[in-house]
Parts: C-alpha cells; structure tokens; sequence
C-alpha cells in the first residue's frame, strides 16, 4: 500500500494523476481461510482489519453479496455518540467514539471525522428527566457531556424554534461536545484498504448462500463463487442476519425494517452541529456540502426491500419543519432506505453461538456506524481469543434468555 | 406504501389506518406452572422471530375501522399482501419461499 500524503498527492498532481494505484485488491477466493467474515459493511471490515493488526490474524476473507459499503454503512447519516445510559453501552460506544479521534491517521486515510457537537434535545418533561439522569450516568463514566437549558440551546442552534407555543417546546438539551459526524463511505473504504494492506482477501460480488457444518462446528461456507473451507465463521450482515444465520439453522430475535433519510438542496452554513428530537422523531446535520442530512424513526413492519415507506418520510419533515420553520421552503434532492437489523434491547449483540466457531455481530439496528470502529476491535479479540472480549461480553445472545438485557431503547429514547 | 384490507369489517386503507402488530401465529408456552417453562421457551417465544425474507404471516389492528386484530401474509420483498384472514383461523396455504436471494 503506498501511503496518501501531501507528497504522494503532489507527485500524483504532476503525473495528471494517473499513477494512483488500487486502493484494495478484487482477489479470488482461495480454499481457505482461518477466518470467513460475512458481509462487508463498515463492522465486518473493522473486524478484519482488527482481527489482522491486533490478534495478527491474516489469513481472513471477507465476502459481501454486492459492493463494499453498500448496507446500511453507505446509507446512514453518519451521527457518531457515546452519551449511551447503560454502563455497559457507555463502554463500547465511548472506546468506539475515542478511536474515531484518531482513525484518520490510523488508517492513513481521511474519514473526515468531525466533533462538531451534539445536542439531543428535550422536547418534554419525561425528556429533562432521562436527560439529566443520562448526564450524571456520563459523567460517572468520564464522559464530557453536559445540561443545557433553552437559552443555550438556542445560542447554539440560532434558527431553532423556541416558541412557547410550539407543541412540543424547547426545553433543554443533552449536549455532547465531541459528538459528531465522519464520512460514512471512507469508514468503509479506509478500513478495507488498511485490511486489504495487511493481507486480508476482500471478495465483492461473493454472496454467501450457505453454511457448512460438521456436528457442533462449522466446517466451510457456500459461495456464489464456490466452496470455502474454514473453522470460523463471522456473520456481520446486518439487515441479511436472520437469513444467514438461518443458513446455519440458528434462529435469531432479530427483525429487519427499513429506515430512511433524505438530504436537501446545499444551502449556506445554517447548523453547525449535530441535532437530535426523539420525542417528535426527527434529526439533522448540515454536510460539508452544505446538504442538511435529516433522518427520523424507522417504518414499523418487516422488509427487505431497501426502500421505505412515504408516510414515514412524511412524519420526519413534519418534525424537523416544527423545529425548524425556516426549512418549509426548502427542496429535498434525494432520499434512500437501508434495512436495519432491530434486536429486542435494541442493543447490539457480538456473540458466540452454539454451533463453535460460528460468531455473530449484529443488532446494530438504527444507531451502528457510531459503533463501528469499537465493535471491529472487539469482536476481532473475541474471535481470535475464542472467548468475548469484556466490552463484548454484556452483548452475548444468551442476555435474553437470562433476562440481562441492555434496555436502550426505554432509557434513550432515540434512534442513532 | 401498504395496502390492506380489514378481513373483518372490510375496511380498505394504507399502512397509516392500520397498526402493525409483528409476527402472527407465535404460541405462547403453556403451563398451569410458569416455573416450569424453560428459559429456552420463554426466549424464542419473547424473542425469537422468523424475519424471512419472503412470505410473512403478520398481524395488523383495524385501527381506523372496526378495531379487530386480523392476520395478514405479505411478502417482504416486494411489499405484497397475499392473504387477510381473521384471528383464529390458520394461515391460507401458500408456496413455501423461505427465500428470494439470501
Ligand atoms: C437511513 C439510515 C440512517 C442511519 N443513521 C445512523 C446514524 O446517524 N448513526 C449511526 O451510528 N448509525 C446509523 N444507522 C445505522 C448504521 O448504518 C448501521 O448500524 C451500520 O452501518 C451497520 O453496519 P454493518 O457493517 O453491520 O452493516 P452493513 O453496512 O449493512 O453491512 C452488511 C453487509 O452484509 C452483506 N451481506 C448480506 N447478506 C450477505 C450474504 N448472504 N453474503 C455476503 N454478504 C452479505 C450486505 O450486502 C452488506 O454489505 C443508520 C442506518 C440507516 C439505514
Ligand atoms: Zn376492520
């Protein structure tokens, strides 16, 4: 891999920039591997780079039905958080958020990472409340996260609507200060040319149709491209769970739905940081472009079909023009759907299974780009060491029938 | 956008007029001892769902009409409703596709 600097770039320049060599190879599969990870989406590619510069395990393929980055991890609005209520959420989306600080130059590749400030808003007094108890839980953990009431917020979100009169009023906000966005395609590419540098086979166009197994174990996976053997077996295909999992006759409590965003017209700098609205389902960031990128809650029944639904599309530009009255006018350019894996908690799971060798990551649902990086560097550990890493271990599948779930989905309140 | 159709008053509308209630048909594990269901059974029937990909057998609330839970087959492919019947009654028999594409 020949490195990106201001001296590659500048020798390229001369060149007319016709020397830039291949960011990854397109290799063929070969018989086998010690480690087969499924679907090459932002969590399956940390997971191989992790697995190859941490546990120095490199013999690894990972195989994605279509192109890399094609899921949910191209399709997200790219809101990266840790200010999770759970101790055992604050761990993994905090070492997460802390290796997006430095992932840039980790991976020699510029994912655009930007810290921007988040604020998640309370719209209700059932809000102020978990709120501030979320503050305090942060807090504990060491987290930079703090209260702001109205005033503050609307110093920092000037077009906000702050009417007495609004049906949900302003009434404060969670604020976290390096909260932010990155790049949600170069998470991706980064990763894959830093796997791909250190000998990891990425295979696209490769979808898996089935799963081998000898007894307990699994034993090789079925490809489009033929037969695979291996000992390991990762899946990491979001969306697609249940239906590979199924591959290996593993049930899974995993429901697929579609969940959708859409971006405007570019505009003039108008919103410098992240805002979120669980109450009323909404949220938006401005791109670099000058794009606002807003997304809200998911559509209620299961599909696969990558597209959503028109009223729920709907419900979010009616939440976000209560919020903000000065976007009425304004035009939408596109709008997309990724199918989102929701798990019961609505906590992810990285997991062991019954069937040995057999992992799981998935469960990410709505909210798993802000996770990818501390979720790849985990998992990696928990496959190379055969037993869950100690941020993984409060996310093994076996929390539901013990009853240890991770409730993040009463004590959030918000999606992403 | 869904269309369906109330199996019980007949009232037509999209997925707004009606409230999605999950998948349809899941047993909950009998016993006069509660003790006595196994922490297996408990989770797949709390937990455990079929998410295919292709036919689904669901349950809808006639929200905006006669307000009955019914049952629905639809496929999450290509968002088709096959069949509407009513609580109680057995899913229409319909062609196995536990899978279009994995
Ligand atoms: C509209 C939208 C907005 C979102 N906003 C945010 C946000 O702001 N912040 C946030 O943190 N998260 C957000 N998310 C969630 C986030 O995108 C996901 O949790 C995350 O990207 C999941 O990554 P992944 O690698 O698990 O899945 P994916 O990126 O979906 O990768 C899974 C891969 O598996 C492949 N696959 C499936 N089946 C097979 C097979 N049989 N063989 C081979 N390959 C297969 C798929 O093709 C896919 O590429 C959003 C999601 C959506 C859809
Ligand atoms: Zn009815």
């Amino acid at each position: 891999m020949s490195r990106y600097s201001i001296v590659s770039l500048a020798r390229n320049a001369l060149n007319y920039h016709k020397g830039w060599e291949e960011a990854w190879r397109s290799p063929e599969p070969q018989p086998e591997y010690d480690v087969v990870i499924i679907g090459a989406g932002g969590h399956g590619l940390a997971t191989a780079y992790y697995l190859a510069k941490e546990q120095g395990v490199t013999n690894v393929a990972v195989l994605e039905k279509g192109w890399l980055g094609g899921g949910n991890t191209g399709r997200n609005t790219t809101i990266i958080r840790s200010n999770y209520l759970q101790p055992e959420s604050i761990a993994l989306y905090e070492l997460a958020r802390s290796l997006y600080e430095t992932l840039s130059q980790e991976l020699n590749f510029n994912i655009m990472f930007s810290p921007r400030g988040l604020l998640n808003l309370c719209l209700t007094e059932h809000e102020v409340r978990v709120f501030r108890r979320i503050v305090e839980a942060n807090r504990i953990a060491g987290l930079d996260v703090r209260f702001l009431d109205a005033a503050q917020v609307k110093q920092k979100v000037p077009i906000i609507n702050n009417s007495r009169a609004a049906r949900y009023p302003l009434l404060g906000a969670l604020y976290q200060p390096r909260g932010g966005t990155a790049r949600h395609d170069a998470v991706a590419w980064g990763y894959a040319r830093a796997a791909d540098a250190l000998g990891v086979d990425i295979i696209q166009n490769c979808a898996v149709t089935g799963i081998e197994r000898r007894r307990d174990a699994v034993s090789a996976v079925e490809t489009v491209k033929g037969k695979i053997k291996t000992k390991k077996v990762a899946v990491v295909a979001a969306g697609h769970t249940s239906v590979v999992m199924d591959m290996a006759g593993v049930r899974m409590p995993i429901e697929s739905v579609a969940l959708q965003a859409f971006v405007s017209e570019p505009v003039k700098p108008m919103l410098d940081v992240v805002v979120m609205a669980g109450a009323v389902h909404g949220y938006v960031s401005q791109s670099d472009k000058g794009e606002l990128v807003i997304g809200g809650g998911a559509d209620a029944y299961n599909n696969y079909s990558q597209r959503g639904s028109p009223p729920a599309l709907e419900h979010t530009a009616a939440a976000l023009l209560e919020l903000f009255p000065c976007f009425s006018r304004m035009r939408m350019l596109r709008q997309w759907g990724g199918i989102v894996d929701m798990s019961p908690d609505r906590s992810p799971i990285m997991s062991e299974t019954d069937v040995k060798g057999l992992y799981v990551n998935c469960g990410w649902g709505t909210g798993g780009f802000k996770a990818i990086p501390g979720s790849g560097f985990v998992f990696a550990d928990t496959i190379a060491n055969e037993r869950p890493h100690p941020i993984a271990e409060p996310f093994g599948i076996n929390r539901f029938a013990a009853g240890r779930i991770v409730d993040e989905s009463t004590a959030a309140a918000v999606a992403h | 956008m869904l269309l369906l159709i109330c199996p019980v008053c007949g009232a037509e509308g999209d997925e707004t007029d009606f409230q999605y209630g999950g998948e349809a048909h899941i047993a909950r594990p009998a016993s006069s001892t509660p003790e006595a269901v196994s922490e297996a059974d408990q989770y797949a029937y709390l937990h455990v769902r079929a998410n295919p990909k292709g036919l689904h057998h669901e349950q809808w609330l006639c929200a905006r009409g006669c307000g009955k839970w019914f049952n629905a087959t639809r496929d999450t492919v290509t968002m088709e409703f096959k069949a509407f019947y009513k609580m109680g009654e057995k899913p229409p028999r319909t062609p196995r596709t536990r899978s279009a594409k994995p």
